[in-house]
């Protein structure tokens, strides 16, 4: 974090004469630390009561380390479905017009919206065996409902957002020239979307599949309908914690929480220094 | 907007009609299959057992006192995120302070955090056993497994919106009328509530009917700090998951049809805005263009 900080300490001093600043600054680090740091530390004193040999146990459990795999495999899945699925709808919405372009550009926004739990029953209701999909995938043999794909296309559809308002500002800022240069001197679409477009898209399309990777990471209530719970195969990390708090095994939720709560703010602050950077890059400073 | 097809007259990538209409083909497709198909199921699920049936659900006792909870934590949740976000980005939006980036960081930790962890930590502080829970328990106030835990940790989940929505535009806008309102004489509240308002209005709106929908919504968080006590700490969201488990699908779908619908309305505002912002914007050029003739 220091080069940010040196970089917004070298801008040129503005003589500060809007009102203010301590108010809203001091609200907000009050609130930031009674909301969000303070209750860490009822976290972090929990596991380190219960000493490292158990913790170490607890979260390399082999129940517990199966649900890591399976949780990290559908994040990675559903991320790249989304990196792909999300960089075609921002084209699509960005560069043409046709009837119902605004409906599409709203509806983006649906598993946002959309509380978690109800996608996850409509999910579950969908693919299961008398669903309208689970119908039609039983009869090729595919079975999608209380298994690990299951878990993809819940982690899928609740982050398919992040990737299309990531690119779509950046693929509309893009300035035509390069791009019809190309065009003019007779290379093909494909040719110049891989040379001019992507270089300048993929900072954004990899920030968006980066968050669409941790927002899948905590995913709960979309998930455990369909993923169907069974030990080993289709048990997210979230619902070891879960599991863990109703048999009132609070040291073990609490040290598995810890893992799943350092990984995502490594990822948070990851993604934050690394947006940081690009954006600086592409604004020249 | 330089990019809408149609005004400039060469070629660009995509443009040859095969490619775009069979990827225009394909989104659609896709979006169908993937977002609309469930939407309407929900609503088809709702119904499957009668128009009759579906109204009986929602006014169960147990449902309705869903609901009211619901719109209970939502009505407490909202204003406080409201102060929250509009403090928040005006500080970081207004003035330049060491530490201002990571200040910006911390505040997405909400979206980052698993809704389970949020509602562990939670619970590990305020709990019976925790350094202020045990306190608490001593004194005779109850948070967990309770009202004001639920609205705890919502506000945990949702306090970034309002800030996220207000700090880009707020950025873009720039420090100049406000500037210049306040060398003209303006108290902080006059500034704020004339100069500042008035542009981040529709932002703020936003922020606030997403921080609503988030609210009404939240499933893994509250679940764990409610205790599910049907009647009393059940949200309507708890009660779509209550009834689902309980083979009364028709039911379930029934409480769900309000929450999608909530998530409709949504999505509807937030199309409003973005066509109400764009006319002004066209209205801002067209009269440029006229002085310029």
């Amino acid at each position: 974090m220091a080069t940010h900080l040196s970089v917004a300490q070298a801008r040129p001093k503005h003589k500060r004469v809007l009102p203010g600043l301590g108010l809203s600054l001091g609200t907000s680090l009050l609130f930031i630390s009674l909301i969000m740091l303070l209750p860490m530390t009822g976290l972090i004193m929990q596991s380190v009561d219960m000493g490292w040999d158990e913790y170490w146990y607890v979260i390399t459990n082999e129940r517990v380390v199966a649900s890591y795999k399976v949780t990290l495999w559908a994040a990675f899945f559903a991320s790249i479905f989304n990196g792909l699925f999300g960089l075609l709808l921002a084209w699509v919405l960005v560069r043409y017009e046709f009837p119902g372009r605004r409906v599409l550009d709203a509806l983006v926004d649906l598993p946002f919206a959309l509380p978690t739990a109800v996608a996850g029953i409509t999910l579950a209701t969908l693919y299961s065996q008398n669903g309208w999909y689970g119908d039609l995938l039983a009869s090729l043999g595919i079975k999608v409902a209380y298994t690990p794909v299951g878990i993809i296309l819940a982690m899928a559809f609740t982050s398919i957002p992040f990737v299309v308002r990531t690119v779509q500002p950046v693929l509309e800022e893009l300035s035509p020239e390069e791009e019809e240069a190309g065009m003019t001197l007779g290379a093909s679409d494909w040719a110049v979307f891989r040379r001019v477009i992507f270089p300048a898209l993929w900072p954004a399309l990899m920030t968006g599949i980066a968050l669409s990777f941790t927002r899948s990471l905590g995913e709960f209530g979309a998930v455990i309908f369909i993923a169907g719970n069974m030990p080993y195969v289709s048990e997210i990390t979230s619902l070891m914690i879960f599991v863990s708090l109703q048999e009132f095994d609070f040291p073990a939720a609490s040290a598995i929480a810890s893992v799943v709560l350092m990984a995502s703010l490594v990822l948070l602050f990851a993604i934050n220094v690394w947006q940081a950077r690009y954006l600086r890059r592409l604004h020249g400073r | 907007m330089s990019n809408r097809p149609g005004q400039s007259h060469q070629l660009r990538v995509g443009d040859r009609p095969l490619i775009k209409y069979s990827l225009i083909g394909i989104t659609l497709l896709l979006t169908i299959l993937l977002l609309v198909v469930p939407l309407i199921s929900i609503f088809q699920q709702a119904l499957v057992e009668g128009v009759g049936h579906y109204f009986a659900s929602l006014l169960e006792g147990d449902t309705l006192h869903a609901i009211g909870l619901t719109l209970f934590v939502a009505l407490l949740t909202v204003p406080i995120n409201l102060v929250f976000g509009v403090m928040l980005a005006w500080s970081v939006t207004r003035f330049e302070f060491p530490g201002r980036k990571l200040l910006m960081t911390l505040m997405d930790i909400p979206f980052a955090v698993s809704p389970v962890v949020a509602g562990l930590l939670y619970l590990l502080l305020y709990g019976n056993n925790g350094w202020i829970g045990s306190w608490l328990y001593d004194q005779d106030i109850q948070l967990m497994f309770a009202w004001p835990g639920i609205v705890m940790v919502t506000v945990f989940v949702t306090c970034p919106f309002v800030a996220r929505e207000l700090i880009p535009l707020m950025q873009q806008q720039g420090r100049e009328d406000e500037e210049a309102a306040v060398i003209l004489g303006a108290s902080g509240w006059q500034l704020f509530r004339r100069v500042t308002l008035p542009n981040i209005k529709w932002a703020l709106i936003y922020g606030v009917i997403l921080t609503n929908a988030r609210a009404v919504g939240e499933f893994g968080a509250v679940s764990v700090v409610s205790g599910n006590i049907r009647g009393e700490t059940n949200t309507l969201p708890l009660h779509v998951q209550l009834q689902y488990e309980d083979y009364q699908a028709a039911a379930a779908f029934a409480s769900a049809s309000l929450l999608a619908l909530i998530a409709l309305i949504t999505l509807l505002f937030k199309a409003y805005i973005e066509w109400h912002q764009e006319k002004l914007m066209r209205n801002e050029s067209d009269q440029e263009k006229q002085v310029a003739k």
